[in-house]
Formats: structure tokens, C-alpha cells, sequence
């Protein structure tokens, strides 16, 4: 009944010419253009200006044709930009584009001369040819030169509404060129309403081109209403969808994806109208229909027979785009992860798809493993474990990685899996392979945590491979493993001894766990492992400069001193559930993400804002909410779901300290001496951690902090105890706080003879019994606040930790908390080298303020250069420089300079004009501040006197200081 | 959007460079640091390539490499990914019209009219019209000055037009439709025997010469439509189409075709692009027939010695051929000497490819054939397994193992005078192996 009995032949050829034969002539003919890339010459520019000036059209168009080729391969060629542009008025064509491409790519550097151009253009826009009018429109707008802008105007009004609709499609992208030169240009001539119009034009593509112009140029203004999506022109968008180029469905489906139905119906009337497009062959129409659907679908009632229908339409083409080419499947890929998360019954049928073929590029590889393990479930578990141990043997390592960690993520997500998965785990360590065995061992830890006490047997074979293992998260892995099932490891403290030795070279992850480990098995087998706790807490608290470990450790000592019951209770508590997801997207990032669908944000799995620069793309998109909240329903402005969420207010760290500061205090209520309590930094170790033993070894003693507390000697010793404060300006992130509490072990640095004395700043009636006394010292390039505390109340103090306020020079203790909320916000008229301090402890915090030397800022390098000198003398201006009158000081040159230079201030040269030295030195602040001086040495009788001084800075607010630490160290 | 295009040689030379937007750098200097920061981190980066999309100082790249020529867009934007990869294949697709396959002599030798196309098909990174015969209508490199004012409007009409694929006033003496059914069966089999995956991606690739602005409506065997019509018919319509069938998982169609037609009536109309084109593709999983079932058998005797046998039966109609049959067996790294016998068709080991290639020129339905090797290896202390890499296959066949018919392929030209009867048509079908793999 049909033709193709009657006419059904065989043709011979198999494969169909890719292209007709006469036009393989013609572009032969060519074959000499590649010429161009290989000149190289010297004089070339010179030779290139004559061809470009010749009276030959040929010869003037094949000089056009090497400038660009050198124009491609990075030349400059811009010298030639009169000889070039000189070509434009042409009736060639061909001619007329390349000297337009070298108009765009230079017209910004030669502003003046691209304004030769103008006319031409200005010309061209009136040609008859469309043709013409278009190239003329779509050049200027690429020509980013102020003066041409202005010029562009008047032709892009009248391409605007050309008759020709090729035209109109190019001036309305044009309009978006202008808008990114000159946004409000484009808003004071009223372009975006002519922009508007266009979406109502009787040509698709023009429609799709405005469509394109002002999504982009409405991004930029998130609140402003340029593209008022309303049932209307959502109607004439779908009209146009159904008839434009595949590139113009792309831009209307990503337009519509931003707006937001006002109701169910209308929504499921939109999803009607965009579904035919899920049988496009561009899978970029494909996915951005399924984001325009995924979004929509939220509005559907579930109950809705066409949400079920829907649901069961998107699942083929999502597959389908797995048959296109490797980079387009990946993209695909790491969307359907998304769409996986958010909406996993779509998929759940069709895991054979992502099972991985040899040849996929391994990026390809890699996403689909992910899917896999998304959509394991117990009905197609075995065939996923079948899959997976084929890829562990494969050759790339991050596959088999990925692979290794995959089964043990089944074993977890699916718990019937679990034996099968851990023997083949087994079975995966027995190859020995290294990088394998390391993520098998990973993995089984985590298996360990989701079923506890089922599959400890295999401990002893893990073990057995302790010595291969070489990464930092396989290494913690199985620490982890021996600390928590200690107590059915034999050697356990040999195993966890034998890491101890290099714990300093260990990565602090593995260091982490290490003591956590160490304290379990202490909890657990007391009596064998006293010294190894005792090693490995040390280690962590003394030895360690990163804070999380010695945090940790000092909590692990407090708890283990304090009361060990509870330590047992704490450390050893049941352990939560891991969740059987791993790698989940947060749930509203993933929002985010779906309204993303296709772009780049998919791909990265991040919001546009964490890659884009700029205004573009930092507004959040999110998903409407669904039919049964009514929320969407009532919202009148569909433009809101896109620019809401308003910045979260982040305090300001100054706020966040205060309250950390204020968190910690105790109430300061209690009444009478309070009963001696210490907490265990205040003893010493070996003595604590006996008192520990006891009661956890089940002694009849009484509870610990009695006990420890009752030690009078310590509260003694604490009363008055001298502290060092190294105070740094690098702030290497801990130190200051932590020596603090170094205080009641009685580590404070010895105290000198040299010691300048110390100044009481903060007085016991101020502080509640507290008195610190003070003072700053320079030693070997360190500056030092020395302070003594005294306790003048009676009961003991604890819980100490300082502050600094923000001060001139930026001094800060080593500490992570820097800025203190502030004291008084009238600086201005306080001396510069204030400080503001605030010291807490266990009753209140006290706020005081002190005085430190400049002096002591003066670094070991402040020694400038003459040549240096010289040139930064001349260059400062004279209005910086202060003069200072010093009286009463009888010292010489020599040895005014002497004593200076005890203090880091240095003398470069020295002159004698008149009888009168001349000392010329120079200082450096820590904060990279140089200060000038020129010292004035009254050579009169009998004595030499030291008469005054020029002081010129950059910052001359410090002058005023500097000459106070003259006076000051001159007259001692 | 799109912030700018290039093109480079495989050793990251630039051949050709395109700028749409200011964001990626600027005129010269900027650009030419971005050029060089994709050069050393994609195309000189020691590993294989982990992702098309890289990231590179804030500016993401987009490429494809076909032969040894990379094809990167540049953005700073958050741009539609899925269009720009499909945007850097339609301008492989373009190019390879206008001069045939892409190489670097290519490109250099027609750099004047890439640029020309760029200018065409990118407008501020935006794709706009990018079908050849639409472009070749006015990409000529010959200049437009003979163009009438009917011909310029006819050509801006169809760049921007519905039909942007079809030009009017074509005319033929002779009204021809060729019509080509490629199937590609891929299959993934256990060692067992068990099918693990199969599907076949088929296209429907037509090449009409058809006079005037014909209608088109393609029919074929679509289990959907043909049961919806035995609904309509006799219950015996039903039982004797029914069988012959085949389900459709999806299927994609040339922009030409009218998607809501088929979304509502599942029926294929369109009016066709003149010369070559893709009028759809599509995908099916269940009753595939597969040509060719491999049996391997791989033994290891001892550790320096290996025997394989690999059987192929071919499970067709005993009256048609097979063509090209390749059979590849992977070979440790550390094979020494490999001893072959075949009844049928040339064996070698390749040691290059680590493999032995056995080739099979023509081979009938329900036949069977073997080979069998003894692969002698190097002994190592290498505790690493070998991974077995799967056996793969290649062949053609005269059938499509989908199971694919076509019924009909109807035209109307209402305007011209000649009608359905006139039009002469061919079809052909072809079964081509894809991913065709059995693990041993």
C-alpha cells in the first residue's frame, strides 16, 4: 500500500557527501589565505601602510587581510588604524567587514581617530541594502568610544523600526551593546520602551533578539520592571516560541523560567504550551524547557492527574541528552544531579542509563558514578555493586576512588546492601592496591558508624594494613576506628603509641583525631594508658600552635581532671546517626540551582554570585512555593520572587566579641568567700591527672574538685602571678589568649632587672579587686606588655582573657579576638599610643586604658639608605615637617646619637654648618611608617647642648609623639 | 553571553580570535593574557582533561576539540552552558560546510570568512541565525553588490523568518526524497551473557530535492500511533500491526518539524530544508535485535601465560550479510607474543593498540565463527590486576535493529503542479554497531 514496495531500492553509497562539489571549488580557490599567518618579516608595518594606501583594490584588500591575521596571532598593529580605516568607504563587502573587525578590536585605543569613522557608518545605516544597515547598526554598538555613542543614537532609533526585520533583530541587541557602554543613555532616549514594543513584532526573531535584550539589561536592575512578564506577554511569548530559530526558543524559555505564575492553572497552561519542546534536537532548548517545567511543576497540586503526566514526560528527554556529545552529556549530567536531589522520582527507572561505558571521557565517568549511587535503591542495589566493583578495577585513579567510596555509600543508603558491600570492600583491600585499600578504609568507617557492632570482625584485616596507609583522611580513618573499638584491640595502645611518634608532622586532621582516639582508650583501659594520655595532651596543649587542636585538648584535660564520669559520659556518648545522603546540595542553594538550570551555575553547583563579577547574576533566584501553601497565589507582583531575600545583617565583629566576652561571665551574685574552686590549668599535670585516675579507677575519694581545689598553694601562687604578653602585629592567629592561661602554671618569663617600672593602670577599686599594674617593653624586635595582676578580693580569679581596642598602630595580642566593642567613641582626643585594654575573668570584664612608649614601635630596620633619604626628605612635603624646641639637655652629637640609637632611631649623616651639628636620622614604625628627623646641636659653652629638632613624616600625626620619645630618652 | 570565541591549533597557537564583550578582558592586552591562561591551563595541562568548563581567573571557558583543533568561548557571565556547547557544534557543523573538515590549513586558509560568519551567526555573544543554507545564501565571499532589492529581502525574510531553513522558488526537473534510517545498537553484555544495557540511537536522515514549498508527513511504526489507530479500526488491524511496532522511548526533531503537532497527534509534518538534513533522532530500549552475540572465554594459566576464545554468532535472517565485522580483544600490558587461529576473516595483535583485531569482511545470518589465542606475558612483580577491558565489536547491517519501519513519507506541494505520485523516493536502512561491548 505504501511507495516503498514499488520503488524501494538500495543505494550504493553509504556515505553522503558533506558538501555539493562546486563549492569546494570555490572556497579552493582560498587556498592562499593561510599565506597571511606567516609573514613575519621585518618592516612589515611600513610594507603594510603602502599596500593599505595603494590604488589596487586587490592588493589593498589583501593588505587588509594580513592586518588582521596579524591582529589574530597578538600583533600590534594599531599603528596602521588612518591607513585602515581609510578603506571603509568601500563597495566590497567582503573589505567592509574586515575593516570593521579591526575597528572594534582598536577603536578604543585611538578614540580620536575612530571618530573618522562615524560618518561612514552614520552612512552605511541609510544604505538601501539591509544588509548593509544591519553590519553598519551591529558594528557601532561594538565600538565602545564615548563620542561614537553619541553618534549612535539617531541610526539605532531608526533601525529600531525599520521595515526590514533583519534590521530590527540586530538594532534590538544593539540596544543591550548601548546599554552596557551607557546605561542611562539608553534610558534617557527612551530606547527600552522601543525595546518593548518589539516583543509584540510580527517577527520571531526579533521577538526572541528583544526578548535577549532586555533579560540582560533587566538583570542589571533587578527592581526595576523592564521586562513586566504579565499573562499578556507571557501569551505572545509562547506564540512566538512555537516559530523562532532554535537560539531564539532558548532565549524565550530562559525568560519565562523568571516569571511566576499567578496560579496553578495558569501555570499548567504555560508547562502545556512548553512541553512540545522537550522533542527539540537542541538540547539546549530541551533543558531550558525542563528548567521552565521543574520550576512550574512546584505550583501543581500533586493530586493534579497532569502533575503525575508531567512527571513521567520529563524523564526521556533527560536521557536522551545522554546520547549527545561527551560535553554537552556532562552538562546534562551534573543538571540531572540537581534534578535528582530536588525531584528523585523522575529518574528512578532509569539507572541503566548511568551505568559508565569504557570510552566516556572521565568527566562523563565521574558524574555519572554520582547519579548512580543518587538513585540506588534496594531494588536495583545488586546491579549498581555489580557496576561499581567493575569500575574499582579500572585504571584512572579518581574513578576508582570515587568508585571505592561509592559501595561503602551504598552500604549506608540501602542497609540490605550492607554485608555485600563490605565484603567487597574486603575483597577490594585485599588487592593491595594503595589508593584503594586507603578509600576502602575511608568508607568502612563511616559503615562502622551507620551499623554499629555489626561488622567489627573485619577490624583485624584493616589493621593489617596500618603501615600502607600514607593519606591524612585514611590515616584519621582508622584512628578513629582503633580509638572507638578499643576495648577489642589488643595492642590498641601500641597502634595509636606508634602514630604518637610523628605527631607533629601529622596533618592536624589526623592530629584531631589522635587525641580523641587517645581518649577513649585512656576511658576505656585506664590503667595501661595513663602515660599515653598524659603524652598526647601535652603534645596538643604545648607543643601545638593550631587552636582547634589545643581547644580540644584542654577540654579533653579539664573534663578528664574535673570529673571523669562525665568524661566518660561526654566522649564516649552514642554517637547520632549519619544520614544515609551524603554530598547533599543545601536545600536552598539547590532551590537556587534549579532555577538555574542549563547555565553555568549548574555546572559549578554554585550560585551565580560566587562567580560572576559585578551586579549580574548576584540577585537569588527561588523556586514559587507550591499550590497548597497559597502563598503564590495571593502574591500580586510576580517580579518579587526574584529580588527578594535581603542581605542577612552580619554584626560587626566589634558586637560579636562583646557578646562573646559577656557569654562567659558568671553571675557575680554569690555571696560571701565562695568555696575555693580552680580548674585544672592551674595545677600541675601529673597532680591533677592522679586525682583523675583515682576516681575513675572507682577510689572512695571525694569528688575532684574538692580536692583539687583545697590546694592553698595554688591559690596563692595565682594571687599575684607576673605575666608576659607577647603582643605581636602579624597576629599569627593564636597566642595571646593561650599564654593567659599559661599564667597559673607559672610559665611567665622571668623578670628582669632591666625592667622599667611599672605604671598602675587599672586600680583594684575599679575592678572589683583586680589590679594590673604595666608596662611596654621592646626585647629582641618583640613587643611586650608586662603586667601584673594582683587579686585584691577575696576570692580567686579565674577564666582570664584580653582585649585590645583599635588603636593607631594596630597592636594586638596574638589572639583570634582583636577588636573590642568600643569604649569611647571620642578617640580623637586621645593621645595616639593609647591603648585600650580590657582584661576579664571569672567575675566581670574590666576596661582600662594605657600609655605606651612610641619608641617601642621603632623597628630594628629603621636604618634608611642616603641616596633614600634624600630623595624621601624633598619628597615629603614642608607641611608635614614640625619643629620642636628641646631644652635643658646638654648632650654632644656623638652621644645624643648613641643613646637615640638604643632606641632603633638611627642617624644617617651628620653635618656641621656654623658650629652647629646637624644630625640627620631616621625611624621606622611597625606599621611601615618612616619618620624623618634632623637633629639641631648647639655647639655653646661650655657644654654642648641639643637645641631642637625637624621632624617630617608622611603621617605627621605621629610627630608630636616621636618628639616626646626624643625629649624622653635624650634627658634619662 | 558568549564574551568571545577562539580557535586555536593543538599546539594553543590562536588562529582565529574573536572579541564580543568588553567583561573579558578588553581590546588586545586583556584578551591576549586570557588566550595564553587557557593555552597552559587546557591545552598544555599535563593531565587529561577533567571538565570542558574551566574556570580561570573569574572567567569561565567552554570548549570542544575536533581532530587537533580546540574551539573555546570565553564568558565572565552566567551563561547558558548548554547553549554555548551546542552553539561551538553548530559552528563546526557551519564551518565544515563552507570547506569541509576542520584542520588547521582549513582554518588559516578561510580565516577571512570565519571571521565573516563569526560576525553573522554571534551577535553580543548571542547566537543568531546559523543555518548553512540560510547563510550561504549571503556568506558567499563574493560581495553583495549584484543583489537585486528582491533578492536582499528575500534573503533577510529567510535569515529572520519562520522558515529560516528553506529559501522560496526552488525549483526541480525531477522531484527526488532520499531517505536513510543509521541505527546505532549499543550494548553492554556480562560475561554470563546477561544484557546489562542495550538501546539503540537512531537518526532519520533525509536528503530532499523538492520543488516549491512542499508539506511533508513522515509515518512510521510507532507503537503509540499504530495503537491508536487500531482503536479506531478492526480488532484485526490490531493484531497484525500491533506486532510489528516498536516502542519509542523519545525522539528529538529537526527544528523544521512542528513540535506541538506532534505533541498533540504524535504525527511528524514539517516542510523540509532543500539538500541534507537530520529529520529526527531517536532513542529505544525494548525488543532490540541484536546482530551479534560474543562469547568470550578467558583463562589464565599460570601467571605468565593467558588462553582466550571469543565465539560471534550473528542472530539475523539467514538471507541477509553483515559487513565490516571487527572484533577487538584487549591484551595485558605485558603481553610478549600473542599465537592466533581464526576460522574465518584476518587476525592480528596489534601490540601498539594492546589489542587483537580480527577482522571479518562479510558474514550471513545465523552463522557462527571463532577464534582463539594464546597470549604469552611478561612475568611481573606488579601487584596490580589487569583490569580486563571489555571485548568490542563493529559491524553494519542492512536492518535496523530497532525494529524501525517507514510507512509513509507524504508530499504536498499545494501550489506547484505535481503531486504525491510524482515524487521519487528511496529509503535504506542501516544498522551500525555504537558502544558494542561484552566483558570477559
Amino acid at each position: 500500500d505504501t511507495w516503498i514496495s514499488t520503488q524501494k531500492k538500495i543505494h550504493s553509497q553509504l556515505s553522503l557527501p558533506v558538501y555539493p562539489l562546486q563549492e569546494n571549488r570555490q572556497f579552493g580557490s582560498k587556498m592562499t589565505d593561510s599565506k597571511y599567518f606567516t609573514t613575519t618579516k621585518k618592516g612589515e608595518i611600513f610594507e603594510l601602510k603602502a599596500e593599505l594606501n595603494s590604488d589596487k583594490k586587490e592588493k589593498k584588500k589583501e593588505a587588509v587581510k594580513k592586518v588582521i591575521a596579524s591582529m589574530t596571532v597578538g600583533k600590534d598593529v594599531s599603528a596602521l588604524f588612518p591607513d585602515v580605516v581609510n578603506c571603509m568607504q568601500t563597495d566590497n563587502l567582503e573589505l567592509k567587514k574586515l575593516v570593521y573587525l579591526y575597528l572594534m578590536n582598536y577603536a578604543k585605543s585611538q578614540p580620536d581617530m575612530a571618530i573618522m569613522a562615524v560618518n561612514t557608518f552614520v552612512k552605511d545605516c541609510e544604505d538601501p541594502n539591509p544588509l548593509i544597515r544591519a553590519l553598519a547598526v551591529r558594528t557601532m554598538g561594538c565600538i565602545r568610544v564615548d563620542k561614537i555613542t553619541e553618534y549612535l543614537c539617531e541610526p539605532l532609533r531608526k533601525c529600531l523600526k525599520d521595515e526590514d526585520p533583519y534590521v530590527r533583530k540586530t538594532a534590538a541587541v544593539c540596544v543591550a551593546k548601548l546599554h552596557d557602554i551607557n546605561a542611562q543613555l539608553v534610558e534617557d532616549q527612551g530606547f527600552l520602551d522601543t525595546l518593548k514594543d518589539l516583543i509584540s513584532d510580527s517577527n520571531p526573531m526579533v521577538v526572541a533578539n528583544a526578548v535577549a535584550a532586555l533579560s540582560e539589561i533587566a538583570e542589571s536592575h533587578p527592581n526595576s520592571n523592564l521586562l513586566d512578564l504579565n499573562p499578556q506577554t507571557i501569551n505572545k511569548l509562547l506564540t512566538a516560541l512555537n516559530e523562532c530559530t532554535e537560539w531564539g526558543q532558548i532565549f524565550i524559555l530562559d525568560c519565562l523560567a523568571n516569571y511566576t505564575p499567578r496560579d496553578d492553572r495558569e501555570s499548567q497552561s504555560i508547562c502545556e504550551r512548553v512541553t512540545p519542546r522537550l522533542s527539540h534536537a537542541n538540547s539546549a532548548v530541551v533543558l531550558s524547557a525542563v528548567k521552565v517545567l521543574m520550576k512550574f511543576m512546584e505550583m501543581l497540586p500533586k493530586d493534579l492527574d497532569y502533575y503525575g503526566t508531567l512527571l513521567k514526560k520529563l524523564a526521556p528527554p533527560l536521557v536522551t541528552l545522554l546520547s549527545a556529545e561527551p560535553e554537552l552529556q556532562y552538562v546534562a549530567l551534573r543538571n540531572i544531579n540537581l534534578i535528582v536531589q530536588r525531584r528523585p522520582e523522575i529518574l528512578k527507572h532509569e539507572m541503566k542509563v548511568f551505568f559508565v561505558k569504557y570510552n566516556d571521557p572521565i568527566y562523563v565517568k565521574l558524574e555519572k558514578l554520582d547519579i548512580m549511587i543518587r538513585l540506588a535503591s534496594q531494588a536495583n542495589i545488586a546491579q549498581v555493586l555489580a557496576e561499581l566493583k567493575e569500575y574499582a578495577t579500572e585504571v584512572d585513579v579518581d574513578f576508582v576512588r570515587k568508585a571505592v567510596r561509592a559501595i561503602g555509600r551504598c552500604a549506608i543508603k540501602v542497609e540490605q546492601s550492607a554485608e555485600r558491600c563490605v565484603s567487597t570492600l574486603l575483597d577490594l583491600i585485599q588487592t593491595k592496591v594503595n589508593y584503594v585499600v586507603q578509600e576502602a578504609i575511608v568508607v568502612i568507617k563511616d559503615i562502622f558508624r551507620k551499623y554499629p557492632n555489626k561488622y567489627e570482625s573485619v577490624i583485624a584485616t584493616l589493621c593489617e594494613n596500618l603501615d600502607s596507609l600514607d593519606e591524612p583522611e585514611a590515616r584519621a580513618a582508622m584512628i578513629w576506628i582503633v580509638g572507638e573499638y578499643a576495648e577489642r584491640i589488643d595492642n590498641a595502645d601500641e597502634l595509636l603509641e606508634s602514630f604518637l611518634e610523628g605527631f607533629h608532622d601529622e596533618s592536624t586532621q589526623v592530629q584531631l583525631q589522635l587525641l580523641t582516639a587517645i581518649v577513649k582508650l585512656f576511658l576505656k583501659k585506664p590503667t595501661e594508658t595513663q602515660e599515653l594520655v598524659q603524652q598526647v595532651l601535652s603534645l596538643a596543649t604545648q607543643d601545638s600552635d593550631n587552636p582547634d587542636l589545643r581547644d580540644r585538648g584542654y577540654i579533653y584535660w579539664r573534663l578528664l581532671s574535673t570529673d571523669p564520669v562525665a568524661a566518660k559520659e561526654v566522649v564516649l556518648a552514642e554517637k547520632p546517626l549519619i544520614s544515609e545522603e551524603t554530598d547533599l546540595i543545601e536545600p536552598t542553594l539547590l532551590e537556587e540551582l534549579i532555577c538555574h538550570i542549563g547555565t553555568l551555575a549548574s555546572v559549578y553547583h554554585k550560585p551565580p554570585s560566587a562567580f560572576v563579577e559585578g551586579s549580574r547574576g548576584v540577585q537569588h533566584k527561588r523556586l514559587p512555593g507550591s499550590a497548597g501553601s497559597g502563598e503564590s497565589v495571593e502574591s500580586p507582583d510576580p517580579g518579587a520572587a526574584a529580588t527578594e531575600t535581603p542581605p542577612a545583617v552580619i554584626p560587626s565583629q566589634g558586637d560579636l566579641l562583646g557578646d562573646l566576652l559577656n557569654l562567659d561571665l558568671t553571675p557575680t551574685t554569690t555571696t560571701g568567700p565562695p568555696p575555693p574552686t580552680t580548674s585544672g590549668m592551674q595545677m600541675g599535670a601529673m597532680d591533677l591527672l592522679s586525682g583523675g585516675l583515682d576516681s575513675l579507677m572507682g577510689d572512695e575519694s571525694e569528688p575532684l574538685g574538692g580536692d583539687i581545689g583545697g590546694n592553698p598553694a595554688m591559690g596563692a601562687a595565682f594571687g599575684a602571678a607576673p605575666a608576659t604578653m607577647p603582643a605581636s602585629f602579624n597576629a599569627p592567629g593564636s597566642g595571646g589568649l593561650d599564654d593567659l592561661f599559661d599564667l597559673g602554671g607559672g610559665v611567665g618569663m622571668p623578670m628582669g632587672a632591666l625592667n622599667p617600672p611599672k605604671a598602675v593602670w587599672l586600680p583594684a577599686m575599679k575592678a572589683k579587686g583586680l589590679e594590673i599594674s604595666g608596662v611596654f617593653v621592646r626585647r629582641a624586635g618583640v613587643i611586650q606588655m608586662e603586667m601584673t595582676l594582683t587579686n585584691k578580693a577575696m576570692s580567686v580569679m579565674t577564666d582570664f582573657a584580653i582585649q585590645f581596642n583599635r588603636n593607631s598602630f594596630g597592636l594586638a595580642p596574638a589572639g583570634p579576638l582583636q577588636i573590642l566593642t568600643p569604649l569611647s567613641p571620642n578617640q580623637s582626643i586621645e593621645p595616639l599610643n593609647n591603648l585600650q585594654v580590657a582584661v576579664k575573668n571569672n567575675i566581670d570584664v574590666f576596661y582600662f586604658s594605657c600609655q605606651y612608649p612610641i619608641s617601642m614601635l621603632f623597628v630594628e630596620d629603621g636604618k634608611m639608605e642616603r641616596q633614600v633619604f634624600l630623595a624621601t626628605w624633598k619628597d615629603i612635603p614642608n607641611d608635614n615637617e614640625s619643629q620642636f624646641q628641646i631644652k635643658d639637655c646638654h648632650l654632644n652629637s656623638d652621644a645624643a646619637s648613641n643613646k637615640l640609637q638604643s632606641s632603633n632611631i638611627f642617624t644617617i649623616a651628620k653635618r656641621t654648618v656654623e658650629g652647629q651639628d646637624m644630625l640627620y636620622q631616621s625611624m621606622k614604625l611597625t606599621n611601615g611608617i618612616w619618620v624623618l628627623a634632623e637633629l639641631r646641636v648647639q655647639a655653646g659653652n661650655p657644654n654642648y647642648t641639643v637645641s631642637s629638632i625637624s621632624l617630617k613624616c608622611r603621617a605627621p600625626e605621629v610627630s608630636q609623639c616621636v618628639f616626646q620619645n626624643y625629649e624622653a630618652v635624650l634627658k634619662n | 553571553m558568549i564574551g568571545g570565541l577562539f580557535i586555536y591549533n593543538h599546539k594553543g597557537e590562536v588562529l582565529i580570535s574573536r572579541v564580543y564583550r568588553d567583561d573579558i578582558g578588553g581590546p588586545l592586552n586583556g584578551v591576549m593574557i586570557l588566550l595564553d591562561a587557557f593555552r597552559v591551563n587546557v591545552i598544555h595541562a599535563r593531565q587529561q582533561v577533567r571538565s570542558p568548563v574551566t574556570n580561570i581567573a573569574r572567567t569561565s571557558f567552554l570548549h570542544v576539540k575536533r581532530s587537533n583543533i580546540w574551539l573555546a568561548a570565553a564568558t565572565k557571565q552566567n551563561v547558558n552552558a548548554t547553549m554555548v556547547f551546542e552553539f561551538l557544534y553548530k559552528m563546526c557543523d557551519v564551518m565544515a560546510a563552507y570547506f569541509g573538515k576542520i584542520s588547521e590549513e582549513n582554518v588559516k586558509n578561510n580565516f577571512v570568512l570565519i571571521y565573516e560568519l563569526l560576525d553573522e551567526i554571534l551577535d553580543f555573544g548571542y547566537p543568531q541565525n546559523s543555518e548553512t543554507g540560510a547563510l550561504k545564501t549571503f556568506i558567499t565571499q563574493q560581495g553583495i553588490k549584484s543583489q537585486t532589492k528582491e533578492e536582499q529581502s528575500q534573503i533577510t525574510s529567510q535569515v529572520t523568518g519562520q522558515i529560516g531553513w528553506r529559501r522560496e522558488g526552488i525549483k526541480y526537473r525531477r522531484n527526488e526524497l532520499f531517505l536513510d534510517v543509521l541505527e546505532s545498537v549499543n550494548l553492554l553484555m556480562s560475561p554470563q551473557g546477561q544484557v546489562l544495557s542495550a538501546h539503540v540511537s537512531g537518526r532519520v536522515v533525509m536528503k530532499s530535492y523538492l520543488s516549491g514549498m512542499p508539506e511533508c508527513k513522515f509515518g512510521m511504526n510507532d507503537k503509540i500511533v499504530i495503537d491508536k489507530q487500531g482503536k479506531g479500526g478492526g480488532s484485526e488491524d490490531v493484531a497484525k500491526s500491533g506486532k510489528q511496532s516498536i516502542a519509542i522511548d523519545d525522539c528529538t526533531f529537526h527544528q523544521c518539524v512542528r513540535l506541538s503537532k506532534f505533541d498533540t497527534e504524535r504525527s511528524i509534518s514539517f516542510i523540509p530544508p532543500d539538500g541534507d538534513y537530520e529529520l529526527m533522532r531517536y532513542r529505544t530500549t525494548k525488543d532490540i535485535i541484536l546482530p551479534f552475540r560474543v562469547i568470550p572465554l578467558v583463562r589464565e594459566v599460570g601467571r605468565t601465560r593467558l588462553e582466550v576464545k571469543v565465539v560471534i554468532k550473528s542472530n539475523f535472517k539467514s538471507s541477509l550479510l553483515a559487513q565490516k565485522i571487527e572484533v577487538r580483544i584487549p591484551t595485558p600490558l605485558t603481553t610478549s607474543g600473542v599465537q592466533l587461529i581464526c576460522m574465518k576473516g584476518k587476525a592480528k595483535y596489534k601490540a601498539s593498540e594492546n589489542a587483537i583485531v580480527w577482522k571479518v569482511k562479510r558474514m550471513a545470518g545465523m552463522k557462527e565463527s571463532q577464534i582463539s589465542a594464546e597470549i604469552e606475558l611478561l612475568p611481573t612483580n606488579d601487584k596490580k590486576k589487569w583490569a580486563r577491558p571489555p571485548i568490542s565489536m563493529n559491524f553494519e547491517v542492512p536492518f535496523a535493529p530497532s525494529g524501525l519501519k517507514v510507512r509513509y513519507l507524504k508530499v504536498f506541494e499545494p501550489k506547484l503542479n505535481y503531486s504525491d505520485h510524482d515524487v521519487i523516493k528511496w529509503v535504506r536502512y542501516i544498522g551500525r554497531s555504537g558502544i558494542y561491548e561484552t566483558r570477559c
